[in-house]
């Protein structure tokens, strides 16, 4: 599904991936898991087309995108949320969502003017898709006028979310998605991603601190160590693995 | 107090006059022009078509400004294309095109010849934002100005002295009054209004928002920031060069410095005081630009007893009022007056449960 082979990425004189080679299986579940500063979310914007790598290449449904821009990688399915959440401040719960949806609209510049016609009938299809598929799934009914400012950070999350999921994503990124949350928020958010998986066969990309939760329910597991991959594999072999348990607690005296 | 503020449908969520005070405004206000296109004064009527023309011009600015979050200093150059495109058409169209049906001929050409303009205008926004931009496009309105004044080009704009514009003539309705003209501009105002609602509750409008509100978001939503720029660039110029051509039908001759920085600087200030990236804001904006002048025209008057002598004060005072104005709104009500009105409407609808 998503294929990446031998990157490497170096700003100036930092490597900040060397050689990261692993696949996110088709239905699947990967996470990405590293210490601090071992290039996880470098990784994540080489893969959605923020960075240029030096060498390697990324395949998407065996077709190497390494060269494409990031609203045409969206355009072929792949769709990601932020460590640090970037929804748009100005918009509505709702609004965001439909931002979600962009690429699967046909409305041109002049039907948008008009609005009556071909422009509301599509308006009107996306509002009723992303109220079934994305806010009842996601339990966001109540805040789905609400101003972004005003949600809370767990909810704003959920609605990041929402809004990757209205793209109908075939390969969904989540970068650090319970990152700052408290136990229930961090079982609820667990609950919504297995969901996803298991209604809609999305293939999804984790990168995440959180071990229980990658534990849990990662399927296939990638860790990163200063920009290297040190190890891969299911959680119980990573994590019985002496260079994982190494990067992570410090070589035994 | 309001009621029946429960949707049964996506449809009627969908509206944009979506509870009854929002309708009974508008409705209210369509009612109030047709009225004041009848009964109102010479004066009156021509403070209006002012109004009505700068506020199509301002919508273009707030979907580039309001919406995209791109600001331009240079917009005045696009109402000027739009002026001189349908003077130089008119011109050179004679005959050609029949005079019943030129009007809908050279507008649309115009308005297409300025977004074609807007475009290359706008591309340096790809690289840069900001400051930066607005000192790019502060150049298109120099450009254009300085242009439309060379020798070269006077036998068709006339250069420096400017040049006699047309009427318009609607399938043989001549439009050579100003009361006419209001009912043209009114119409096409609100049309534009319109168009820019319409705009942003569908994809194209989300996109712009969204690349105002964070572009690297926006981009892995697969919005191409190359294409939504432009064409946003591309709208907010066509709806300039359509006030333009509406300007050049009501004045009976256009000169180059009516499009000069201080027009661009206008649109800006109106977009402010009226509040950005919102459909009623340069209704707003555009309401209390043109009026101010005329309400302080008339109260120092009023307390100068009509002394011509101190009349000459009356300009200074009119310039220094719209600066304070605009830092008023900069400091208390930094979007605009669409702020107050909606907090008006927030109350009116809680009434009489809760304030704030």
């Amino acid at each position: 599904m998503l294929k990446i082979e031998d990157l490497h990425l170096s700003f100036g004189g930092i490597k900040a991936l060397q050689g990261i080679s692993f696949e996110a299986r088709p239905g699947e579940i990967t996470g990405v898991i590293g210490p601090n500063g071992a290039g996880k979310t470098s990784l994540f914007n080489a893969i959605s087309g923020f960075y240029t790598p030096d060498r390697g290449t990324v395949y998407f449904e065996g077709r190497d995108i390494t060269g494409l821009s990031p609203d045409k990688r969206a355009e072929l399915g792949l769709a990601r949320t932020f460590q640090n959440i970037a929804l748009f401040r100005g918009m509505t719960v709702l609004d965001n969502i439909k931002l979600g949806g962009h690429t699967r609209l046909k409305t041109n510049v002049w039907q948008a003017l008009r609005y009556f016609g071909a422009a509301r009938r599509e308006e009107l299809e996306l509002r009723r898709d992303i109220e079934e598929r994305v806010i009842d799934f996601l339990e966001i009914d109540h805040i789905r006028k609400y101003p972004i400012t005003m949600l809370p950070y767990g909810l704003q999350k959920r609605v990041e979310l929402g809004r990757a999921l209205a793209m109908q994503p075939k390969v969904l990124m989540l970068d650090e998605p319970v990152a700052g949350m408290n136990r229930e928020e961090t079982a609820d958010m667990a609950r919504f991603i297995l969901d996803v998986q298991e209604q809609f066969g999305t293939t999804i990309l984790l990168v995440e601190h959180d071990m229980h939760m990658v534990m849990d329910i990662c399927s296939h597991i990638v860790v990163l160590n200063f920009g290297q991959q040190i190890a891969s594999g299911t959680p119980a072999e990573v994590s019985g693995n002496e260079d994982v348990i190494e990067a992570y607690l410090g070589a035994a005296a | 107090m309001i009621n029946g503020n429960l949707k049964a449908s996506y449809a009627a969520d969908e509206r944009v006059l979506n509870n009854s005070y929002k309708q009974l405004f508008v409705y209210g206000m369509m009612a109030v022009l047709a009225c004041f296109a009848t009964f109102a004064n010479d004066y009156m009527i021509l403070i209006a078509c002012k109004m009505g023309i700068l506020l199509i011009a301002v919508v273009g600015v707030n979907i580039l400004t309001g919406y995209t979050g791109l600001i331009s200093l240079g917009h005045a150059a696009f109402v000027a294309i739009g002026a001189y495109g349908v003077t130089i058409l008119d011109n050179v169209l004679m005959g050609v095109v029949p005079e019943g049906l030129m009007f809908f001929v050279i507008v649309p050409l115009a308005v297409a010849i300025t977004a074609i303009i807007g475009i290359f205008v706008g591309l340096p926004s790809l690289r840069v934002k900001g400051l930066y931009l607005a000192v790019a496009t502060l150049a298109a309105n120099f450009i254009v100005i300085f242009l439309i004044e060379q020798d070269l080009f006077a036998p068709w704009t006339g250069g420096m002295v400017g040049v006699n514009t047309p009427s318009p003539n609607l399938l043989g309705w001549v439009l050579d009054t100003n009361r006419e003209m209001f009912i043209l501009i009114a119409i096409i105002a609100f049309a534009s209004l319109l168009a820019a609602q319409n705009l942003i509750r569908t994809r194209v409008g989300r996109a712009f928002i969204a690349i105002r509100d964070r572009d690297y978001s926006a981009e892995i939503l697969g919005i191409s920031l190359l294409r939504y720029k432009l064409t946003s660039f591309a709208l907010s110029a066509a709806f300039c060069g359509l006030a333009g051509a509406m300007f050049a039908y009501f004045y009976a001759r256009i000169l180059p410095e009516q499009f000069e920085l201080d027009l661009s600087l206008e649109l800006v200030a109106a977009l402010i005081v009226g509040g950005m990236g919102r459909t009623m804001g340069p209704v707003f904006g555009v309401i209390l630009i043109v009026m101010m002048p005329e309400v302080i025209k008339v109260v120092f008057a009023y307390f100068t007893g009509g002394d011509a002598s101190a009349a000459r004060y009356t300009a200074p005072l009119q310039e220094i009022a719209f600066g304070l104005l605009l830092v008023f709104f900069l400091l208390k009500e930094p979007l605009g007056i669409n702020q107050i009105t909606d907090r008006i409407l927030r109350a009116a609808n809680r009434w009489p449960f809760a304030r704030g």
